[in-house]
């Protein structure tokens, strides 16, 4: 039986696909059978960041409709067996997403997957409701900004109240990631420090990614973060954090660049 | 960067986190308030929906907070015939 996650944050723009990309491939890489869903009805994205936008045929409405079997529509990843995308429509229709039709199609994924990992779309609206309402545990994605905080206060609540989990008065897991989080800005006192987000949230953290060019170079080669340079400070820090989610124990540490000898001599020094 | 920059100080992080604070600390209450006059709206239509027929979207229930006590204003409208 999966696990479902969702992963979430209000706020757009944060990291929540790239985030969904890089967890869905680290926890795969683990031997995990790990099926990644977008709900971003009408902006998908995840099928950009994974590679596999040219392999669409069907999508979550299709199968939610009835048009297509869940297995037509999920697209194997071309790196790793065990990772599967369920991409979202590319029509304006986002009615065609029913609850009961979502349910349904959970359902028959906890059957055949280990990890089934939701990707919101970013507001408060029907899509990123819809794609928490299934979930055992939530991932919120948050920037060390306070817009994105906010906003995560905000996810956070409707994740105490919304899902089916909070209905039945149980409690959903919540997870904080904190992304594109500079060390250096921090102990300078220019950006809310892990703790200070810590201290207002009160989630458990997942884990910190650090800011790094990495990131972006992952999504125009459409490779999730993980895979496109297991050595790079990111790329460590998903691994760390899919480790987590699996239960391990690993130390926290906030994984840095591995700097060059000129940067070494000049660089600021990382906390 | 002007000459100056260097000696002021860069740490803004404090302000931020003082302003979420203050800020979540408020919003944290105001939804707590909508979802009890939810609970309350949902309760009170099924109460009265067992003895007459009410259109859901012919009842308002208000609540208005004041700093020693609150009032709580139930506005349900139904057609006689449904009595």
């Amino acid at each position: 039986m999966a696990k479902v996650i969702v992963v979430t944050s209000g706020k757009g723009g944060v990291g929540k696909t790239t985030s969904t990309a890089a967890l869905g491939a680290a926890l795969a890489q683990m031997d995990q059978k790990v099926a990644v869903i977008d709900f971003d009805v009408g902006l998908r994205n995840l099928d950009l960041v994974m590679g596999a936008e040219r392999r669409v045929v069907f999508d979550l409405i299709n199968v939610v409709q009835g048009v297509a079997k869940l297995p037509q529509a999920l697209i194997r990843d071309k790196r790793l067996e065990s990772l599967y995308l369920l991409p979202a429509s590319q029509t304006r229709d986002k009615d065609a997403l029913t609850e009961d039709g979502v349910g349904r199609v959970i359902d028959e994924m906890r059957e055949r997957f280990d990890w089934v990992i939701c990707d919101s779309p970013a507001g408060i609206e029907r899509g990123a409701t819809l794609a928490m309402r299934y979930a055992d545990s939530a991932v919120i994605v948050c920037n060390p900004e306070v817009s994105s905080v906010r906003d995560s206060d905000r996810i956070i609540g409707l994740l105490d109240s919304k899902t089916v989990k909070a209905e039945k008065g149980e409690r959903i897991d919540k997870h904080l990631l904190i992304t594109r989080y500079d060390p250096s800005r921090a102990t300078r006192g220019e950006m809310l420090s892990i703790d200070d987000v810590l201290e207002i949230l009160s989630v458990p953290l997942l884990g910190i990614i650090p800011e790094s060019e990495e990131v972006l170079r992952a999504s125009n080669l459409g490779t999730p973060v993980p895979l496109s340079n297991a050595d790079s400070a990111p790329a460590r820090a998903y691994a760390d954090a899919a480790r987590r989610l699996s239960g391990e124990t690993v130390d926290m540490t906030i994984p840095a660049e591995k700097k060059s000898l000129l940067n070494k001599l000049f660089g600021r020094r990382a906390a | 960067m002007s000459i100056f920059r260097l000696f002021k100080s860069s740490s803004s992080a404090p302000v931020a986190r003082e302003r979420l604070q203050i800020l979540l600390e408020y919003e944290r209450r105001q939804h707590g308030k909508q979802d009890l006059v939810t609970v309350l709206r949902e309760e009170i239509l099924a109460v009265v929906s067992r003895h007459v027929t009410v259109d859901p979207d012919r009842v308002q229930v208000k609540l208005d907070r004041h700093d020693r006590m609150s009032t709580l204003a139930v506005d349900i409208e139904f057609p006689h015939a449904a009595a």
